[in-house]
C-alpha cells in the first residue's frame, strides 16, 4: 500500500512518517512512504492541518502525530 | 571526504603551487567549507570588543532581561498560555469554524468569521499556511483568505497574552483591535481588487475538510472551561494601577484567581470527568503552598500548573491529546523566546538601559511618530522574521531605546504576519502579483495606524 505523510517537513511530520513506517512494519505488509512537501498539493487533497497521513491516496488522518499503535489499527482496518 | 592530500601523480606535483591549491581546494570542498566557518567564528571571537565597556554592558544586559523574563513573565503567563493553547487545539471544534469558511458560506459573514477565528485556530504560521490556502482555493475564496491570514499570528492566545503583559494592557489591545480591523479591511480590498478574477475560479475539488466534525461535549461546558482559565491568566497577571476599581482587584488578585481555580477543579471533576481523588489532592497541595507562602504566589501557581498538565497525561484520550499540545508549543517556542530575549536584550538592553546599539541610533530611526519612523518600522517588520512571539522582546527593547508608540504597533502589525520565508510560501499559492499586493496593503496599513495610535496615545 501507499503511504503518504502531508506536512511541509517540520519535526511533527517526520515523527508522523516513522510512526507509520513502524506500523506497516509491524503489520508486515509491503509498503511505499512518500512524503509530500509541496504546499499546493496538500493543499488539493484536501489536507488543512499537517502533518496528515493518507493511504492509498485517501487522508485518513490529519492534523496530529498518532502514535504506530493508532495508526496499525487504521491500517489493520483498511487490509 | 577524509582524504586531506589529492593522490596526485608526480608529474602532476611538479605543476605551480597555485594550481595545486586549487585542485586541493576542489578535491576537499566541504571540509574547506567547515574551515572558512571556523576561522570566521574564531576572527569574531578574537576580535570580539570585551572589555569595552559597551560590549561587556551590552552582554550583561542579555542575562538582565532574560532574568526579568524568567522572574515576571513565565510561570504566571506563558505556563498557563501554553495550557490553554494546548487546549484549544483539542476541545475546540475547528470543524464549526470551519464551516463559515466554506465555498458555500455568505462572504461578509466568512470575512468576519476569518478575521477573528486565528485566536481559536492557528498559533504559529506553519499552520496557518495550510488552512490559507484550504480557504482560498476550495473555501471562501480570496478575501476571507487574505483576512485569516493576516490575523491568525496576530491574535492568537499567546501573542495577545504576552503582549499584554510584556508591553502593557493598551498595546496588547490595540494590536488585537488593529489585527482584527486590518484584516477586514485587507480582506474586503483583495475581494474588490481580485472579484472578476475569483468569479471566474470555480472550487472544483471535494470540500472534506470544511465538514463539521462536531464534538461531543455541549457548548455551554466548553465556554466555561475557557471562561475560567483565561479568568484566572488575567487575574493571575493583575498589575497594580491608579484607578480604584482596578486597584481594588489587584489587592483580591489571588483571592480571586483561587476562587475560579476552584470552580476549574469543579468543572474537571463533574464535566470532564476527571478523578475527584487526583483533583482534589492537587487542590489541596497548591492551597497549602499559597498558604504557607503567602509571599510567593508562584510557586502555588506553579505547582497547580504542572499539577493540571500531569493529570491530563494521566487521562486517557483527549487529556493525553491536551498534554502533548500543550507539550509542544512549550517546546516549540521557549527555547526561540529564550534566545530572542537574550538577543533583544544585547542588541537593544532592558527598558531604560543601553545595549550595543546606542540609543540615539533608536530613537533617531524610529522615535517620536513621524510618518517615516512609522513607515520604516512597518518595512522593517514585515521583512523580518521573527520567530512565534519574539518580536514582543524586540519591540520591548526598542521601547525602552526610545521608538515611538506608533512605529512599535507598527512594527507589531506588520512584523508577524509577514516575513521573507512566509512571503516565498504565499507567492507559491497565490502568485507574485497578489502577494505584493498584500505586501503593500500591510506595509502602508501599519504604517497609518501606527501613525494614528501614535498621535493619540501621547
Amino acid at each position: 500500500m501507499k503511504l503518504q505523510i502531508l506536512g511541509s517537513g517540520c519535526s511533527k511530520c517526520a515523527k508522523l512518517a516513522t510512526n507509520a513506517e513502524a506500523a506497516a512494519q509491524a503489520l508486515g505488509v509491503s509498503y511505499e512512504l512518500e512524503k509530500i512537501t509541496d504546499i499546493n498539493a496538500i493543499i488539493d487533497s484536501g489536507v488543512m492541518h499537517t502533518p496528515a497521513l493518507a493511504i492509498d491516496g485517501e487522508v485518513l488522518l490529519e492534523g496530529k502525530v498518532a502514535t504506530a499503535e493508532e495508526i496499525q489499527s487504521l491500517l489493520g482496518a483498511k487490509c | 571526504m577524509s582524504r586531506i592530500i589529492p593522490a596526485d601523480s608526480p608529474a602532476k606535483m611538479s605543476n605551480g603551487w597555485r594550481s595545486r591549491l586549487r585542485a586541493l581546494w576542489k578535491e576537499n570542498r566541504t571540509e574547506g567549507r567547515v574551515l572558512l566557518t571556523i576561522s570566521a567564528v574564531f576572527l569574531a571571537i578574537y576580535f570580539m570588543p570585551v572589555g569595552t565597556m559597551r560590549f561587556d554592558n551590552a552582554l550583561l544586559e542579555g542575562v538582565y532581561l532574560v532574568h526579568w523574563y524568567a522572574q515576571e513573565h513565565v510561570i504566571l503567563c506563558l505556563l498557563p498560555a501554553f495550557l490553554i493553547a494546548g487546549a484549544m487545539a483539542v476541545y475546540l471544534s475547528q470543524g464549526a469554524v470551519m464551516r463559515f469558511l466554506g465555498p458555500s458560506a455568505p462572504k461578509p459573514v466568512a470575512l468576519g468569521v476569518a478575521s477573528v477565528s486565528g485566536i481559536l485556530l492557528a498559533v504559529c504560521s506553519c499552520t496557518v499556511l495550510p488552512l490559507f490556502g484550504g480557504i482560498y482555493r476550495r473555501g471562501a475564496g480570496l478575501g476571507p483568505a487574505m483576512a485569516f491570514l493576516y490575523s491568525g499570528p496576530a491574535i492568537n492566545i499567546l501573542a495577545i497574552v504576552i503582549t499584554a503583559k510584556v508591553l502593557g494592557a493598551e498595546l496588547g489591545l490595540a494590536r488585537a483591535i488593529g489585527a482584527i480591523v486590518f484584516a477586514i479591511v485587507i480582506g474586503v480590498i483583495m475581494h474588490l481588487l481580485y472579484r472578476r478574477e475569483e468569479a471566474s475560479r470555480a472550487a472544483s475539488q471535494p470540500n472534506r475538510a470544511f465538514d463539521s466534525n462536531d464534538n461531543d461535549r455541549p457548548l455551554a461546558d466548553t465556554v466555561i472551561f475557557f471562561t475560567l482559565m483565561v479568568g484566572m491568566l488575567v487575574f493571575a497577571n493583575w498589575a497594580a494601577a491608579d484607578s480604584g476599581v482596578w486597584h481594588l482587584i489587584y489587592t483580591w488578585k489571588w483571592p480571586l484567581t483561587a476562587l475560579l481555580g476552584g470552580g476549574f477543579a469543579l468543572l474537571l471533576v463533574s464535566r470532564w470527568g476527571w478523578s475527584v481523588g487526583r483533583v482534589l489532592a492537587l487542590a489541596v497541595t497548591v492551597a497549602v503552598l499559597a498558604l504557607l507562602f503567602p509571599r510567593t504566589p508562584q510557586l502555588a501557581f506553579a505547582v497547580a500548573v504542572v499539577g493540571i498538565a500531569t493529570l491530563a497525561a494521566l487521562q486517557p484520550g483527549a487529556g493525553q491529546e491536551w498534554f502533548s499540545q500543550s507539550w509542544d508549543f512549550t517546546k516549540q517556542i521557549l527555547p526561540l523566546l529564550l534566545i530572542g530575549v537574550l538577543v533583544a536584550g544585547f542588541l537593544l538592553g532592558r527598558p531604560g538601559y543601553e545595549g550595543i546599539i546606542p540609543s540615539p541610533w533608536v530613537d533617531a530611526a524610529v522615535g517620536g511618530n513621524s510618518l517615516l519612523a512609522n513607515l520604516l518600522a512597518s518595512v522593517l517588520g514585515a521583512f523580518m522574521y521573527f520567530a512565534t512571539l519574539t518580536e514582543v522582546p524586540i519591540v520591548q527593547g526598542l521601547l525602552g531605546a526610545g521608538m515611538g508608540k506608533g512605529p512599535a504597533l507598527a512594527l507589531l502589525l506588520a512584523g508577524p504576519a509577514l516575513s521573507l520565508p512566509n512571503m516565498l510560501v504565499i507567492r507559491s499559492i497565490i502568485g507574485t502579483e497578489k502577494t505584493v499586493v498584500y505586501c503593500a496593503l500591510v506595509v502602508v496599513m501599519a504604517t497609518f495606524s501606527g501613525f494614528i495610535y501614535g498621535a493619540f496615545g501621547s
